[in-house]
């Protein structure tokens, strides 16, 4: 991998090599969070703290962690700061904890965070490491607020849980999209994203 | 006409490459080609080819929904004055009342039905160079007729959008797409927004007018466990309540010997799907344990949009499977799901829309399995004749 610089390390991942939009990771939990936008704001940052910390720990211990465990102990790395999210969230915030249920949990599982690990934190240093994981998180978290923004506007009519569409709308037979609030609808909006971005970046579409 | 054809030859000119219009070009042509023969000259290939080209195609269709479009819109004005008369709010109308009434109700779904659609699809052709394709001259007129009378015209119309864009143009328009789109508005609409596509109030225009109305389709009074008040002989005419066209079994049926006269419907699809839909509705008869599945079997493939879906959405050539085997267990997996999901979750009473539905994203796996377990007999035939 050639050296790149920090600053495109940190925003390379929100447009150009989004982790969702380009690379296709970590559709699961885009399409579970994001019903409201709340949620998916504190999805979007647990990911971005989970995926900068890893990262930069992993890096941390790259030079001593032998190559047959290598999985386990990033396992183990990134398990431990799943619970410390959990805890904090469930301390700081319980609401949104209970909305956001296994999800929180299931960020291990997140390709995302494993991903990075494997590709970058294992072989570079502490601190492009770590805005390698900021960035990435947070071209994760950008998509979850964008389908989350219009999911939450055109499925429930609010935003933040304020009613935004105004009543003399309803009053003329305007009616909250139901599917909005389906996954399958979640999963139509990223494609949209997808379709949007690759009509600006013509350099993303893979020759034929 | 002589003179329509000297005009449109007039401005033929701004529309050809190099020309005012150029980028219009495609909705022109489109144009001129509904209306007259098209000039293109083989060049190279087969020269002599079939007359029956797309247009054609989708011109029977339109031809065999005819019978039941006016049909059906005289029952939305025939089922209104029913009910409107026990009200005692409307004097009891004749057949042209009724027909007028209907007309006035679903003319704007066929028009949005077509403006929208018609109007994407051009948007898309224009902006891709392409030229305009027919397909949609069906689509557009199934919507409207698979859905309730009462729908607003703004969810219609949003319907038409997503089932342009995301059943057919993501895929590459007409031919391309991988479910049928006209089935897809229906899903969408039903998913989005349940409370205008279900319920005892949407079947009738202007039901929620008038108190005591029983605009309930047979399939939701069965849901509700309820004896249902039509005979076998009104459910096959269709003067019952249910989505503008499917009702009348008799309209569909002529429509259907259309199709399969001119062999753009494939008979293979249509009997399979019955054998299907008889056998599930046989089983379930014995099963007999709520009125849903007391419903005698026949009757099933009478009601809701059993008869509609398996004549127009189940044939289309291009959702369908395309081996004749495929077609076969295309055709009967279609039937008996529609018949299952109708009878086992009565929160989605319209089964043949997602049995049509589900089975269109199957049909290339039952291709590529028979093509597959073709190609094998064939190689087991080779090795034994080799042996001997």
């Amino acid at each position: 991998m050639a050296k790149k610089k920090a600053k495109e390390i940190l925003f390379d991942p929100l447009f150009e090599n989004n982790p969702i939009t380009v690379q296709v990771l970590g559709i699961c939990s885009a399409l579970a969070v994001t019903v409201k936008l709340m949620p998916a704001i504190v999805m979007a940052l647990s990911v971005m703290v989970v995926v900068g910390f890893s990262n930069l720990i992993i890096s941390l211990m790259r030079n001593y962690i032998p190559m047959r465990i290598r999985i386990i102990v990033q396992l183990v790395v990134i398990a431990s700061l799943v619970i410390l999210v959990d805890l904090f969230l469930k301390a700081f915030s319980y609401d949104v904890s209970k909305q956001l249920s296994v999800f929180v949990g299931l960020i291990i599982t997140n390709c995302i965070v494993m991903g990075r690990l494997e590709a970058f934190a294992m072989d570079n240093k502490p601190w492009p490491s770590f805005l390698d994981g900021i960035g990435n998180g947070a071209g994760y978290g950008l998509i979850l607020i964008i389908v989350a923004f219009f999911r939450e506007l055109f499925g429930s009519g609010t935003l933040f849980n304020h009613k935004v569409i105004p009543q003399w709308l309803y009053d003329h037979g305007y009616m909250d999209n139901g599917m909005m609030l389906m996954p399958a609808m979640a999963l139509i909006t990223v494609g949209v994203i997808i379709w949007v971005q690759r009509s600006l970046m013509p350099q993303l579409t893979e020759k034929e | 006409m002589k003179s329509l054809h000297d005009l449109l030859k007039k401005y033929e000119k701004l529309f050809l490459t190099g020309g005012k219009y150029e980028k219009l070009g495609p909705a022109y042509r489109a144009f001129y080609t509904f209306l007259y023969t098209p000039e293109v000259v083989t060049e190279k290939g087969a020269h002599i080819r079939s007359s029956i080209d797309l247009k054609r195609v989708m011109f029977v269709v339109v031809m065999a929904l005819i019978p039941a479009t006016l049909f059906g819109i005289w029952n939305t004005g025939h089922q209104y004055y029913v009910q409107a008369v026990a009200a005692g709010i409307e004097p009891a109308g004749g057949f042209w009342s009724e027909f007028l009434f209907g007309l006035k109700k679903v003319l704007p779904m066929i028009i949005v039905s077509y403006v929208v659609g018609l109007g994407i699809e051009f948007y898309f052709a224009i902006k891709r160079g392409e030229e305009v394709n027919e397909g949609y001259l069906v689509t557009g007129l199934l919507i409207p007729l698979i859905m309730p009378v009462t729908i607003p015209l703004w969810i219609l119309a949003l319907s038409v959008a997503f089932a342009v864009i995301f059943g057919k143009e993501v895929f590459g328009g007409t031919g391309m797409n991988i479910v049928n789109p006209a089935l897809t508005a229906r899903a969408f609409a039903f998913f989005s927004y349940p409370a205008t596509m279900s319920g005892n109030l949407v079947w009738v225009a202007n039901a929620d007018h008038y108190d005591a109305v029983s605009g309930e389709t047979i399939l939701g009074y069965l849901a509700q466990n309820k004896s249902v008040p039509w005979s076998w002989w009104d459910m096959f005419t269709g003067t019952i309540p249910g989505s503008v066209g499917e009702t009348s079994v008799l309209m569909i049926l002529i429509g259907l010997a259309l199709l399969l006269f001119t062999k753009v419907g494939s008979w293979r699809i249509v009997l399979s799907g019955l054998l299907g839909g008889v056998l599930m509705g046989i089983l379930f008869n014995v099963w007999g344990e709520n009125a849903l599945m007391q419903f005698p079997w026949w009757q099933h493939l009478m009601v809701g949009g059993f008869a509609f879906g398996l004549a127009f959405m189940a044939t289309d050539p291009v959702t369908a499977a395309q081996t004749n085997k495929g077609k076969w267990i295309y055709g009967f997996l279609i039937g008996a799901l529609a018949i299952t999901i109708r009878v086992l979750n009565p929160a989605y009473p319209e089964g043949m829309m997602l049995a049509i539905l589900l089975m269109n994203v199957v049909a290339p796996t039952i291709d590529y399995l028979v093509v597959e377990a073709n190609a094998k007999k064939r190689m087991k035939r080779k090795i034994l004749s080799v042996k001997a």
